[in-house]
């Protein structure tokens, strides 16, 4: 007798949880031939307001954990999804990737959180400075986390994508709320399993799924989040960020490229983009 | 008199579990929301209780409870501010023109152990001071000791002590054990004078729960059937949140009715609850959800 295959329910990733939407509701995805592969949740504008209460109550303590432990934490992430490389190359074939390019994908995300992992405790010293002042103060500059960070995910390379976007943003220690890929979900909600058994502490990372044209507003908007990143190219929506971001002066970030598996894809100004400059005077005798 | 306490209802958790999860999905349309938010607003006793608490902290407060968040038309004060006995004189000074009480806590607060001189003493000087309320604690050990007169005796003698004064009687449901001593207690508190039973101190966890409350308001009704004299209710403690707030007035509005829904028979002994309520009304004009950052701390 053959037996009938588990399918695996998608949910949400919410401080370091998988609920379902408080909503209720889900939408269809499918691949590119039109069958369906999966329901996942539609998140609601309160699931995205819960995810930032959550993020914001993590963030002071993620922020305050030692660089080191904050590398390992990313390395412990590599170590968890190469041992899962398998089941992500499937889950982007399902999605419509070729094996090649799927393969190229995970292997590239992989080496992306052991790239960032290192630098947890080297961007310091690249943005930080003493700086030359003409009165007897010393006077240095440095870098601290910006804060709680909305990122909605690009379209395509939906693994590689949150994973270029999450590594920088929490090395840097701001916690974030991820909008996941719409039309290629699964991955992201399958990468949240490897955050929760990688040593992440609930709240750093939150991942919903869900429309764009629905939660956009309110992640450019949210006074109580600090920075936006925006990966696309559709002009209203980056006119209709800039303008909500402005109210509580929140930080916009626009990625247009589409390719994420470049060498110019990774570089410390990732992490530099969500970090504040903080300049000290501080008085010495003459 | 001291109340026939042989008789009372008994309480089953689990029952009481389910009548209140009923309330907490009421669905509540966004124009009713508006009005229970700024009707909860007005209901609060804005508190501070700590040890650390100065002058300049009363008078902060006192200046938040008057003007809560300046940029927003239309939403009431808070109903009260509630300190230690000590800075009754301040508050009662820096409120100065508003129709905000002065609450203040006594009788040897949080735990109760002192003498009943003691207590009276802290009672007359905290509404010498000008308290329009006084907040006192019961004697737990004695009342879970089955002492109910000594506990009965206590409350009436400050009550007296309280003169014009209103009194609060906080039970601190989180020391009682069980709900069926919960209604005990409040039975206790009701016959022996109190204007106001209150769930906690806010010092012991858990502080005010739903079932807790939900327990307190049947015991007021029973009180009212049998003698009509309404009673009022304050829990206190942990409610941080509008949407606890809600289900609290929902309660409220369904047990008890909508004679007691105003801040003569109702309040929220509470903190943080005032911007988590502020935040909620900006959102509810703006569209836009708000951050802490904005609000003033006190």
């Amino acid at each position: 007798m053959s037996r009938l295959d588990i399918q695996k329910t998608y949910k949400l990733y919410i401080g370091g949880k998988f609920p379902r939407t408080e909503s209720g509701r889900y939408y269809a995805v499918t691949n590119n031939k039109g069958n369906l592969i999966a329901n996942m949740c539609l998140s609601s504008r309160k699931d995205f307001r819960n995810a930032v209460v959550i993020a914001r109550k993590a963030q002071g303590s993620w922020a305050n954990a030692t660089a080191l432990n904050k590398g390992q934490v990313l390395y412990r992430i590599a170590e968890m999804l190469e041992g899962r490389k398998e089941q992500f190359v499937a889950e982007l074939m399902v999605q419509g990737e070729t094996n090649k390019n799927a393969e190229l994908e995970v292997n590239c995300a992989i080496d992306r959180l052991v790239y960032y992992a290192g630098w947890s405790d080297k961007y310091q010293q690249i943005f930080s400075s003493v700086n030359p002042v003409a009165s007897s103060h010393f006077n240095f500059s440095n870098v601290e986390p910006v804060g709680v960070v909305s990122i909605i995910a690009p379209e395509n390379q939906s693994l590689l994508g949150i994973v270029s976007l999450i590594a920088p943003a929490i090395v840097g220690g701001n916690t974030v709320i991820v909008l996941a890929s719409e039309t290629k979900p699964l991955t992201a909600i399958s990468f949240a399993e490897v955050l929760n058994s990688s040593d992440v502490p609930g709240g750093v990372v939150n991942i919903l799924t869900g429309k764009k044209e629905e939660l956009l507003s309110h992640m450019a908007s949210h006074m109580d989040v600090n920075a936006i990143i925006y990966c696309g190219k559709d002009e209203n929506q980056i006119k209709n960020i800039n303008e909500l971001a402005s109210n509580n002066l929140k930080r916009t970030i626009f990625y247009k490229k589409g390719d994420w598996t470049s060498s110019n894809s990774e570089s410390p100004y990732f992490i530099e983009k969500m970090q504040e400059l903080k300049t000290t005077w501080h008085p010495t005798e003459v | 008199m001291f109340p026939n306490l042989n008789n009372l209802p008994v309480y089953d958790t689990t029952g009481v579990n389910e009548r209140i999860a009923r309330f907490c999905t009421r669905s509540i349309k966004a124009s009713s929301k508006n009005e229970g938010l700024k009707m909860a607003l007005s209901m609060i006793d804005l508190t501070t209780l700590e040890g650390k608490d100065t002058k300049g902290k009363v008078q902060q407060l006192c200046y938040k409870a008057m003007h809560p968040h300046d940029s927003l038309k239309n939403i009431p004060t808070v109903a009260a501010i509630c300190v230690y006995p000590s800075y009754v004189g301040i508050a009662k000074k820096a409120l100065e023109g508003s129709d905000i009480q002065v609450a203040s806590v006594a009788t040897a607060f949080p735990s109760g152990q002192s003498t009943l001189e003691v207590k009276l003493s802290d009672t007359k000087f905290a509404v010498d001071q000008g308290a329009d309320e006084i907040d006192m604690v019961i004697s737990r050990g004695e009342f879970l000791a089955g002492n109910y007169q000594f506990v009965f005796d206590e409350i009436a003698a400050i009550k007296e002590a309280c003169g014009k004064a209103h009194l609060k009687v906080i039970l601190e449901t989180g020391e009682l054990e069980t709900l069926d001593n919960v209604r005990k207690a409040s039975e206790i508190a009701m016959y022996a004078g109190a204007d106001f039973i209150k769930t906690s101190t806010g010092k012991i966890q858990p502080a005010a729960t739903l079932p807790v409350t939900y327990v307190m308001f049947d015991a007021i009704k029973d009180y009212y059937l049998k003698t009509g004299k309404m009673i009022g209710m304050k829990p206190a403690g942990g409610i941080s949140t509008s949407k606890i707030a809600l289900q609290y007035l929902v309660m409220l509005n369904e047990v008890l009715g909508e004679k007691w829904m105003n801040k003569k028979y109702f309040r929220f002994g509470a903190s943080s609850l005032t911007n988590d309520i502020l935040m909620q009304l900006v959102k509810a004009e703006t569209g836009i959800y708000q951050s802490i950052n904005y609000f003033s701390k006190d």
